[in-house]
């Protein structure tokens, strides 16, 4: 048993390296970066240069909070729909529910691209029906649509999980004691998927906040959000310090938000995916 | 009731994979026009496999996922094995924050991090130019590790740790214990784990973005340059190979899956009446 014991002891060694080298260590060059100029000495210039972002901060979290709220307003009755269906149906319904998650981000953005581009289906079917040639690469919509598009199903599934989950017996409960159906919903099944939704909320707004290939694509090269911004300052070395400065940022205003959101989660250790 | 709802879902997936529908379509399309189809052809197909450069992502990309999962199994599951058996509780907790970091933080963070740690020590070092297939094959071990602790993990708690005793009462040698009774028990993490890994290696765009050189590019590195500027027909030819790929993968999966599921009930009777 001794033999045992030690080699436990001994078997997390080389990822507690690994993750020294390649996990800590990372995080702590972005916070010497974001803190030094090119002479490698001590500067604020960094931080209180994020002030002319600003406008970028604002617009990203605006349009990465837009696309969360529609992706939970399409996502949750699609849940609740896809729950109600027989097994055999919801089987293969999560499985086409998966099957996008699968495919590379890059290609779905891509072919959204190519559904939506100026002389595209939509739009020569558009111009056909009598519209006026309408361009929607570009605009706001398409970025916001895209968000939309590439990151419904991350909503969709954590929900669905805990929708499955719930016990069918409340439901009864519940209507027995004399609620009706839009009670049921509001006082019994959305309380008890609050997990599902948080984890949900989650899946789409950090990727989403965070993404600069969606806005390269479906903006048409004349968007900013922040992934855009943090993207530029790393294609020359020169602006690697303002990159690491943004980076340091966005993550701790992502961390916080997560701590806030998992404060609404009933302290539930395990997350739902 | 019940017809609405069936109308909303298929709406939603309609939309969900109209844009794909149409990729697929016009890459077997005469012309490189999207406004029409004018006729089937395979053309585009030929001109991807005439194109070495894509043969050549297309290797890397499979040789960085094999070893990138693999290298992440192992370490891995050592890891897994000694937070589950260890008793020292801020150990396992320290252990399991800190594979939380790449979970948590957006990919784009952990590519920056990565690349201003290997740009930084090259600069220590004085190497010019750092970045490259080892970047990356270390870039994607390291998020591939939590995925495979999250996965083998739970098979180590939920071992019964009678059985490693009894085999150590009945005569086993710690290795053949290890070999005999929890290797079998964790192999399923072990394997969910594996394949996680290399998907998601073979799918990773945003970190490999920052960490690569141009001389060593994968598949989603090559599309994104085909993408940047103009439409190009040969490209909606590989999206259409990769997303029949991933059809046939998971497809495979669920039929393993639902094999699994039927024969468990005999399992679950053999295990209550060895206990």
């Amino acid at each position: 048993m001794k033999h045992r014991s030690l080699f436990y002891k001994f078997a997390g060694s080389p990822y507690l390296v690994w993750s020294i080298m390649f996990i800590i260590a990372p995080l702590i060059f972005v916070v010497y970066f974001a803190f030094t100029d090119r002479n490698g000495s001590f500067t604020l210039e960094n931080i209180t240069s994020l002030s002319s972002y600003s406008e970028t901060f604002v617009m990203s979290l605006g349009f990465s909070l837009i696309a969360t709220t529609i992706c939970l307003l399409i996502g949750y009755p699609l849940a609740y729909c896809m729950s109600r269906t027989s097994e055999r149906t919801r089987n293969i319904l999560v499985v086409l529910l998966m099957l996008p998650m699968w495919i590379s981000l890059l290609i779905r953005t891509y072919s959204l691209m190519a559904l939506l581009d100026n002389g595209g289906l939509v739009s020569t079917f558009l111009t056909k029906l009598g519209f006026q040639k309408l361009t929607f690469i570009g605009t706001d919509a398409a970025v916001i649509l895209g968000m939309i598009y590439d990151f419904l199903p991350y909503m969709v599934l954590p929900i669905y999980t805990s929708l499955t989950k719930l016990d069918k017996r409340y439901l009864e409960a519940a209507s027995d004691l004399g609620c009706n159906g839009v009670q049921v919903l509001g006082k019994v099944i959305l309380p008890l998927t609050v997990p599902g939704i948080i984890s949900g909320v989650t899946m789409v707004f950090v990727p989403s906040i965070s993404t600069f290939y969606i806005s390269q694509k479906l903006g048409g090269g004349s968007f900013d959000l922040i992934g855009d911004t943090i993207e530029r300052q790393f294609q020359n070395s020169v602006t690697y310090h303002t990159g690491a400065a943004i980076s340091l940022v966005m993550m701790i205003l992502i961390l916080i938000s997560l701590a806030i959101m998992n404060k609404f989660s009933d302290n539930e250790g395990d997350m739902i995916v | 009731m019940k017809f609405l709802s069936r109308f909303y879902i298929a709406i939603i997936f309609l939309i969900l994979y109209a844009p794909i529908l149409v990729v697929v379509l016009f890459s077997f399309n005469e012309s490189g026009n999207l406004s029409s189809f004018s006729g089937f052809s395979l053309y585009w197909y030929k001109d991807l496999f005439r194109n070495s450069e894509a043969i050549t992502a297309l290797k890397n990309s499979l040789f960085l996922a094999v070893t990138s999962s693999l290298l992440a199994t192992v370490i891995g599951t050592l890891a897994a094995s000694s937070i589950a058996h260890s008793k020292n509780k801020f150990y396992k907790k320290t252990m399991k924050t800190v594979s939380n970091i790449p979970m948590m933080n957006p990919d784009i963070v952990t590519g920056v991090s990565m690349m201003l740690l290997f740009v930084g020590v090259a600069t220590i070092l004085g190497i010019s130019d750092s970045l490259g297939m080892w970047t990356m094959l270390l870039a994607h071990t390291t998020f591939n590790l939590p995925y495979v602790i999250l996965s083998v993990l739970p098979k180590f708690n939920q071992m019964d740790k009678h059985l490693i005793e009894a085999a150590l009462d009945l005569g086993c040698t710690p290795t053949q214990t290890f070999f005999k009774v929890e290797l079998p028990c964790i192999l399923p993490g072990i394997v969910s784990g594996l394949m996680m890994g290399f998907t998601l290696s073979l799918d990773d765009f945003v970190i490999s973005h920052f960490v690569s050189s141009p001389d060593f590019k994968t598949l989603p590195l090559y599309i994104y340059n085909q993408t940047a500027h103009e439409v190009k027909f040969s490209m909606y030819a590989l999206c259409t190979l990769m997303i029949v790929a991933i059809l046939i993968l998971l497809i495979a999966v669920n039929v393993a899956n639902n094999k699994k599921d039927r024969r468990k009930p005999a399992k679950a009777l053999r295990g209550g009446g060895a206990r």
